[in-house]
C-alpha cells in the first residue's frame, strides 16, 4: 500500500535523471560503454523482488573500538517478503530481532524489546537497506542512500552511501555482495572506523 | 382612572428602568458551559470537569489537505518551527525527526530518574555486570549502532527502558517524515494552547495564530514544479476549535433569531393591524418580558448564557400573544363604546394559559443542565411580567380610538371552512393510538443515547475530530484509572503506587498496559529514591572493574557512563518545565490537572489485542485491585459505562420533569375548571398533537434527545391557550364572540409558529430541536383543538361580523 506512494517522488526523479542520462550519453557516448549496464540494478532488484521468502545462515564480526576483540555471533536468517526480517542469532547466546512493519522486535533471554524505528532514525536507514534489497523496493533505497551497482547480474556488489548528513554520521557505507539472488555479504562501515562484516550462505 | 395609570406607570417605568440596569451591567457566558450538566455522582463531575476545564481542552489537532505529499510535509514542518516559537502555545509536534530527537535527548538527559529499572540492584557489581552483558548481546543484534552508541554512555539500557514504556498504543503513520494520515492525504499536526479551555478569548487568539502562520508558512514554501495540485487546506479540531466556533455560532444565532423572529412577527402584526402604533403598543409587553425574564436569570443565576438569549426568542412568539388577543378579542367593546374593557372572561382564559405555561416552565427549573434552567427561569419571568403589563400597563396607553382592522371576517372565514370539517372524535383517537403504536415499536431506537447529541458542535465537526484522532493514532481511552489527591506531589506518589498495583494486572493478562503521568515526570519522592540508587564515581568505577572483567572491553570504555551518573545524582529535580517543546509535554499535561484545587491524574489502561471490540477489560478486577487505595482518591472508570450512565440519567431526569410540568398543568386546570370533561376537552388535543408530533420525528428518522422531550412540554405549555379559548367558547355557549377568538387565535399561532420556526431554522442542534417539535406542535394544538370543539359551537355565527 505504501510502496507506490513512496515512489511517486522517486518516479518523477527517475524521469529527471533519465532526461539528463540522455544527454550525457550522448556527449560521453565511448566513455559510458564501460560502466555497467545501469539495467541491471533494476533487474537484480526485480529478481530480489520476485522471492517472497528466503532462509540463510550468518556469521557476523563486529569490529567495534571499544572492544578489544571482535564480537562474533552466528545464526539464522529468515525473510518474508516485503517487510519481515528476522535475524536469529544461536551463538554466543541466542537472541532474535524480529523487524516486522516497521517495529523492532528483540528477545533476549526472558526480556522482550519493542522499538518503533520512527523513534530511532538513526537505526532505520540501515535495517531498511537490507530489508529494501531483499524486497527489490528501489524507491525505498532510493530515499535513503545513493545507489551504485557494479558487476553482472552473477556476481554483483551493491554500494550504498547516505543522502542525508546526519545519517552520514553514523553510516559511511554498506556493500551488499551477491550472486543473482543470493545475498552473500553485508558489510557496514562507519566514519569511526568501526565495522560489522556479515557473511550469509543461503539454505535452499 | 388618571391616578391609577400614573400609579401603574410610576411602578412598570423604574421597573423597567431597574430591569434594563440589571440586564446592561449583568455577566454573559457564550462558552459552552450551558450544555455541561450539573452531575450527580463523583465520578461523573469527574467526567464533566475534565471535559470543561481539563488540560485535553487544550489540544488542538492540525490538518493540512491538498497539495502533494512534500508540498504538505514542506508546509507541516514549517508551520511547526513557525509554532514552536510562539508563546499561546505550550508545544507542537508534527512527528519530524527533528521533535523525536528533541524527545530522545529529554529522555536521554533524565534517563536515571525517568527510568523505572534505576534501583542500587541495578548497579551493583551483579546488576551491571547483567546490564552489560545484554548491551553486548544487543551489540551483534541489527540494533546494534544503537548498542554501541549507548554502551559507552548508557550501558544499563535506562533510554531504551523508557522509550519502551512510552511507547504508546497507537503510532500516527509518517510520509515524508512527518505525521499523515493513513492515506496519505493530509499531514497531521498536535498543538497545544497555553489558554486553558476555559479561556475561549485566548483559545480563539492561539486559533488565529496557526491560521496566520499557516498562511505565512504557504507562502514561504515551493510547490513542486510541473505539477498542478489542489491549494494547500487548514483543518483544525479540537475542543477550542469547538468553543470558539460554537462561541461565535452562539452569538451570531441569538442575534440573527431574534431579528429574524422580531422581523416576521412584526411585519405580521403590521398587515393585521394596520398601525405602527397598536403594533408598537403589541411588543410593549414582549420587550418588558424579555428585559424582566433576563433581569430574572442574572439575579437569578448569576450569569446569562447566551445561549439563553436565543432559546428566549421563543417567549417572543408566546408573549405576543396575550396584546394580539386583548387587541383583537376587545374589539368589541371598542366599538360598543367603552374602550378596553376587555371582558373579564378574557383575563381569566388569558391567565390561565399563562399559568399552565408558567407550570410547564417551572418543571425546567431542576433541570441539570444550565442552559435548560435558565431558559425556565427566564420564561416564567418574562411571561408573568408579559401578561402582567398587557393587562395593567397596555390599557392605559392605549389611545382612545385603537386602530385595528376588522378581523371579524378572517375568523368568521375560518369558523366557515371548519364547521362542515367533522371528525368523529373517535378517528382522532384513533389517530392518537396509532401514533402510540408506532412510538411503541419503536422504542428501542426512540432515544438518542448518545452525550454527543447534546453537543453544540455539529455532527460533521464531531466526525471529523474523531478521524484526525484515530489518525493521529490517539489511544482508544475507553477504560481509565482517575487518582486525585490535594497537590501535584502527591497525586504522583499515589500514581506510582497505583502504577505497580497495574503491572500486576499485566502480568496477570488482565491489561495490555498503561500510561501514567508519573512516566513523564515522576514524584520529587520517586525521583530522590531514583537518584539515591546511584553510586558516587570512584564507586561505580570500581564496581564497573569487577562487572566487566573478561569481557573484551577497552579501559576507560565507561568513562562517559560514570560522568553522567555523578552528574545525575546531584542534578536538580524534573519538573513540568523541563518537558516544554517535547511531545511528553503534550502528553502529560493530557494526563495530570488541577481542578478547583485539587490534582488529578489520569492513568488510561490498554486492552490487550482482541479481535472483539476494543476496551475489553475486565474493569471489576482493575476496582479489585485498586481497593487498598484510600477511598475516594482512585477512580477506575468505563467511560462507556458512565457516558451512558450520565446519558440515561440526564434522560430519565427530564422525562421525569416533563411528566410532572404535565402533572401541574392538569392539576391547575383540574382546580380552576372543576370538570373532569371540560380538563379532558383541554388536555386532549394538547396530548394528541405530542403523540402526532413525536411520531413525525420517529418516522423522519430523528432521535428523540432532551431537547426534543422539552420541546414536547412545550406544546403542551404554550397549546393549553388554544384550547383553553375553544373551552371557553364551549362552556360559555358564547357564540358571539367566536369569529374575533378564532381570528385572534389564528394570529397568535402564527406568531408562536414564526417563532419557533425560525428556531428550528438554527444550525445549533439544541435549539433546532425545540424549534422543530414546538412549532408544528402548536400548529397542530390549534387544529386539534378545533377539530375537538363541539361542531354547534363552530357553527352558529352567521352574523359573522360582530359590532
Amino acid at each position: 500500500m505504501s510502496a507506490p506512494r513512496q515512489g511517486a517522488a522517486p518516479g518523477a526523479c527517475r524521469r529527471t535523471c533519465r532526461r539528463i542520462g540522455l544527454i550525457v550519453i550522448a556527449a560521453f557516448w565511448p566513455l559510458m560503454l564501460a560502466a555497467a549496464v545501469p539495467g541491471d540494478l533494476d533487474r537484480l532488484l526485480a529478481l530480489l523482488a520476485q522471492r517472497q521468502h528466503g532462509e540463510a545462515a550468518f556469521e557476523q564480526d563486529q569490529f567495534l573500538s571499544v572492544l578489544t576483540r571482535p564480537a562474533h555471533s552466528s545464526g539464522l536468517l529468515t525473510y518474508d517478503a516485503p517487510d519481515r526480517l528476522e535475524q536469529h542469532t544461536l551463538e554466543p547466546r541466542e537472541q532474535s530481532a524480529v523487524l516486522d512493519h516497521g517495529v523492532l522486535t528483540l528477545q533476549l533471554g526472558t526480556h522482550r524489546r519493542q522499538l518503533a524505528l520512527r523513534d530511532y532514525p538513526q537505526l532505520a536507514p540501515l535495517l531498511e537497506s537490507v530489508r529494501a534489497t531483499l524486497a527489490g523496493d528501489r524507491p525505498a533505497l532510493e530515499k535513503w542512500f545513493a545507489l551504485d551497482f557494479q558487476g553482472d547480474l552473477d556476481h554483483w556488489q551493491l554500494l550504498l552511501r547516505p543522502r542525508d548528513p546526519s545519517l552520514a554520521a553514523s553510516v559511511t557505507q554498506v556493500r551488499l555482495r551477491g550472486e543473482r539472488a543470493a545475498i552473500l555479504e553485508v558489510d557496514v562501515q562507519q566514519p569511526d572506523g568501526d565495522h560489522s562484516l556479515m557473511r550469509i550462505t543461503p539454505r535452499e | 382612572m388618571k391616578r391609577s395609570r400614573w400609579l401603574v406607570l410610576a411602578i412598570w417605568l423604574p421597573g423597567m428602568a431597574l430591569a434594563a440596569l440589571i440586564v446592561a451591567r449583568a455577566r454573559y457566558s457564550s462558552d459552552l458551559s450551558a450544555f455541561l450538566p450539573r452531575s450527580p455522582s463523583a465520578s461523573q463531575r469527574l467526567l464533566v470537569g475534565q471535559l470543561q476545564n481539563g488540560l485535553a481542552t487544550r489540544l488542538i489537532l492540525i490538518g493540512i489537505e491538498g497539495g502533494d505529499a512534500q508540498l504538505r510535509a514542506q508546509v507541516s514542518s514549517r508551520l511547526a518551527a513557525r509554532l514552536a516559537s510562539d508563546s499561546a502555545l505550550l508545544g507542537v509536534s508534527n512527528g519530524e525527526a527533528a521533535s523525536a530527537q528533541r524527545d530522545q535527548q529529554f529522555v536521554f538527559e533524565h534517563r536515571y530518574v525517568l527510568s523505572d529499572t534505576v534501583t542500587p540492584e541495578r548497579f551493583s557489581v551483579a546488576g551491571l555486570r547483567e546490564a552489560i552483558g545484554a548491551m553486548l548481546d544487543l551489540a551483534s543484534s541489527p540494533a546494534g549502532l544503537l548498542a554501541k552508541s549507548m554502551l559507552s554512555r548508557d550501558p544499563t539500557g535506562e533510554t531504551l527502558q523508557i522509550m519502551e514504556q512510552l511507547e504508546p498504543g497507537g503510532t500516527a503513520h509518517s510520509e515524508q517524515g512527518v505525521w499523515s494520515s493513513p492515506d496519505g492525504q493530509r499531514a497531521l499536526l498536535l498543538a497545544e494552547t497555553r489558554a486553558s479551555g476555559s479561556d475561549t478569548d485566548g483559545q480563539e487568539q492561539a486559533l488565529a495564530l496557526i491560521r496566520s502562520d499557516f498562511a505565512a508558512a504557504l507562502t514561504s514554501s515551493t510547490p513542486s514544479p510541473g505539477r498542478a495540485t489542489a491549494p494547500l487546506r487548514l483543518v483544525l479540531s479540537g475542543p477550542a476549535v469547538f468553543a470558539v466556533s460554537a462561541r461565535s455560532t452562539i452569538q451570531r444565532e441569538a442575534m440573527r433569531l431574534s431579528l429574524l423572529s422580531t422581523g416576521l412577527i412584526v411585519a405580521l402584526l403590521l398587515v393585521v393591524y394596520r398601525s405602527a402604533t397598536t403594533v408598537l403598543l403589541g411588543l410593549l409587553p414582549v420587550l418588558s418580558g424579555a428585559l424582566a425574564g433576563v433581569a430574572a436569570v442574572a439575579i437569578g443565576a448569576g450569569v446569562v448564557h447566551g445561549i439563553t438569549l436565543g432559546f428566549g426568542i421563543t417567549l417572543i412568539g408566546e408573549s405576543v400573544d396575550y396584546s394580539i388577543y386583548l387587541f383583537i378579542q376587545s374589539r368589541r367593546g371598542v366599538q360598543g363604546g367603552t374602550p378596553l374593557a376587555a371582558p373579564a372572561r378574557l383575563w381569566r382564559t388569558i391567565g390561565l394559559g399563562m399559568m399552565t405555561s408558567v407550570c410547564g416552565f417551572a418543571s425546567l427549573l431542576p433541570s441539570s443542565f444550565p442552559g435548560l434552567q435558565q431558559l425556565g427561569l427566564y420564561s416564567i419571568a418574562g411571561l408573568m411580567v408579559a401578561a402582567a403589563v398587557t393587562r395593567l400597563v397596555l390599557p392605559q396607553l392605549l389611545p382612545a380610538r385603537l386602530q385595528i382592522r376588522d378581523l371579524a371576517p378572517l375568523g368568521a372565514a375560518a369558523a366557515r371552512l371548519l364547521a362542515p370539517v367533522h371528525v368523529p372524535a373517535l378517528v382522532l383517537a384513533m389517530l392518537g393510538a396509532l401514533c402510540a403504536l408506532l412510538l411503541y415499536q419503536h422504542r428501542a431506537t426512540l432515544w438518542n443515547r448518545d452525550l454527543a447529541a447534546l453537543s453544540p458542535v455539529p455532527a460533521a465537526a464531531q466526525a471529523l475530530d474523531a478521524k484526525l484522532r484515530s489518525e493521529l493514532g490517539a489511544p482508544d481511552v475507553s477504560n481509565l484509572i482517575v487518582v486525585s489527591a490535594p497537590d501535584q506531589e502527591s497525586v504522583l506518589q499515589r500514581s506510582q503506587r497505583v502504577a505497580q498495583q497495574l503491572d500486576g494486572l499485566v502480568a496477570a493478562g488482565v491489561i495490555a498496559g498503561y500510561e501514567s503521568p508519573t512516566q513523564f515526570l515522576p514524584s520529587r519522592l520517586t525521583q530522590a529514591a531514583r537518584r539515591a540508587s546511584l553510586p558516587d564515581a570512584p564507586t561505580l568505577r570500581t564496581r564497573l572493574a569487577a562487572a566487566s572483567s573478561g569481557l573484551p572491553l577497552r579501559a576507560g570504555a565507561f568513562d562517559d557512563f560514570v560522568n553522567q551518573v555523578s552528574a545525575a545524582r546531584t542534578a536538580p529535580d524534573l519538573t513540568r518545565a523541563d518537558l516544554e517543546h517535547t511531545s511528553m509535554g503534550l502528553a502529560l499535561d493530557a494526563l495530570l490537572w488541577q481542578h478547583s484545587g485539587q490534582w488529578y491524574a489520569l492513568l488510561p489502561l490498554r486492552a490487550k489485542d482482541t479481535e472483539g471490540p476494543a476496551g475489553d477489560i475486565d474493569i471489576a478486577r482493575v476496582r479489585a485491585a485498586l481497593e487498598a487505595n484510600p477511598p475516594g482518591s482512585v477512580l477506575a472508570l468505563n467511560l462507556k459505562q458512565e457516558t451512558d450512565a450520565l446519558y440515561g440519567g440526564y434522560l430519565r431526569e427530564a422525562a421525569r420533569l416533563a411528566l410532572a410540568g404535565f402533572a401541574a398543568i392538569v392539576l391547575l386546570l383540574s382546580a380552576v375548571l372543576r370538570s373532569v370533561a371540560r380538563v379532558a376537552r383541554v388536555i386532549a388535543p394538547l396530548a394528541l398533537s405530542v403523540l402526532v408530533v413525536s411520531a413525525a420525528l420517529v418516522l423522519t428518522g430523528t432521535e428523540l434527545t432532551i431537547l426534543h422531550l422539552i420541546g414536547l412540554l412545550l406544546i403542551v405549555a404554550v397549546g393549553s391557550n388554544y384550547a383553553l379559548f375553544f373551552d371557553r367558547r364551549a362552556a360559555d355557549h358564547d357564540r358571539a364572540g367566536l369569529p374575533l377568538t378564532l381570528a385572534s387565535l389564528l394570529i397568535a399561532n402564527a406568531c408562536t409558529v414564526i417563532g419557533f420556526g425560525v428556531l428550528a431554522s438554527s444550525p445549533v442542534p439544541l435549539l433546532s430541536a425545540l424549534g422543530s417539535t414546538v412549532a408544528p406542535g402548536a400548529a397542530l394544538a390549534l387544529c386539534f383543538a378545533a377539530l375537538l370543539t363541539p361542531r354547534a359551537v363552530l357553527a352558529a355565527p352567521r352574523s359573522g361580523t360582530v359590532g
